[in-house]
């Protein structure tokens, strides 16, 4: 069974760059996948890989990670000046990042507008 | 501040800025220390590092200092060399395991290997210019190569990209290019040296950046 967990921005939003990181990987070293609304900075992106590399060991094997950035997709100026301005006001809580435990998530492919999600059983200990 | 200065300096004056750090950024087995190992041997004479099938094969950060370029117009370039370990979001020694080496190998790789994704991040901040070296038969979109990208970028690092492997079929560098349309791509073949002499030029546009 694979067990999605929702986390709001409002739940990070408040957080340090290592918080907000802490927070995201104690729920994914519980065998769970996050969804989060919204982005990390990208400094904090690099951040939580180089964390994820400081906590591998025989059980936690490392993260799978995508983001889906909807700026990134608009087809036309209007649709780049929309997202742009709705980047200004929001911030980070555009998009969509989905962290899972290496164990259980095989890979994620972007395409970049969909998110395919690889799992493979988690393994028995 | 200063190098603010310089750099604008650098620009009004039009010449390429010299003894910078030029790294070498991509994932694991993207083909960066077989292209350090073309550059030197072209310009110095000798290998970098070991290149090998199996991932993670460069673990600690490379430096080669005092590489010097000519370009055709007989104008040189004179930069120092950093290829880091490939960067990647998982480590499993049983994946080592499959290849052949045994638990206590692959466990010491995975160990080695994970210490070198944490210093090729930590060296984001210590080199001026970037090659993002991605594998061009994959995958681009992977959020490993975005994340590189994107520290690159918010830390103002002139970056050029390059799809290497251009010599198999599976290469497709308009795909990398259409992930990453705000850069220019340049195929290569850092095995078989396709467009190394255009590389070469491209670096010093990079190095006026």
């Amino acid at each position: 069974m694979v067990t999605i967990q929702f986390v709001p921005y409002t739940e990070i939003e408040g957080l340090s760059g290592l918080g907000k990181i802490r927070k995201l990987l104690n729920i994914v070293k519980m065998n769970k996948i996050v969804l989060l609304q919204g982005r990390l900075k990208k400094e904090e992106e690099a951040e939580l890989i180089k964390t994820t590399m400081e906590e591998i060991d025989k059980k936690f094997k490392g993260i799978e990670l995508a983001v889906i950035n909807p700026s990134q997709t608009a087809k036309d100026g209007l649709q780049k000046f929309k997202y742009s301005m709705l980047n200004t006001f929001f911030g980070d809580t555009q998009g969509l990042t989905v962290i899972g435990p290496s164990n259980i998530v095989k890979s994620i492919k972007k395409d970049p507008n969909k998110i395919e999600l690889l799992t493979k059983e988690a393994r028995k200990r | 501040m200063l190098g603010k200065i310089k750099k604008f300096f650098m620009n009004f004056i039009g010449g390429p800025k010299q003894n910078f750090r030029l790294g070498l950024y991509g994932p694991p087995n993207s083909g960066k220390t077989t292209l350090a190992n073309k550059i030197c041997l072209d310009w110095i004479g000798e290998e970098m590092g070991k290149v090998s099938p199996i991932s993670h094969e460069t673990r600690e950060i490379g430096i080669k200092e005092n590489v010097i370029i000519k370009g055709k117009n007989g104008k040189e370039l004179t930069f120092n060399l950093v290829d880091t370990p490939g960067i990647a979001t998982k480590i499993d020694y049983e994946d080592f395991m499959k290849t052949g080496m045994s638990a206590a190998q692959a466990k010491k790789r995975a160990r080695e290997a994970t210490k070198g994704v944490i210093e090729s991040i930590k060296w984001l901040d210590e080199v001026d210019t970037v090659m993002v070296v991605l594998d061009g038969t994959q995958d681009p979109y992977s959020q490993v190569n975005v994340t590189i990208i994107g520290n690159l970028q918010a830390r103002n690092i002139p970056v050029l990209i390059v799809a290497n492997k251009a010599d198999l079929r599976k290469c497709k560098v308009k795909k990398v290019q259409s992930a990453f349309p705000q850069y220019e791509v340049l195929g290569i073949s850092a095995k078989y040296g396709k467009n190394i002499d255009k590389l070469y030029e491209k670096l010093f546009e990079l190095a006026r950046q």
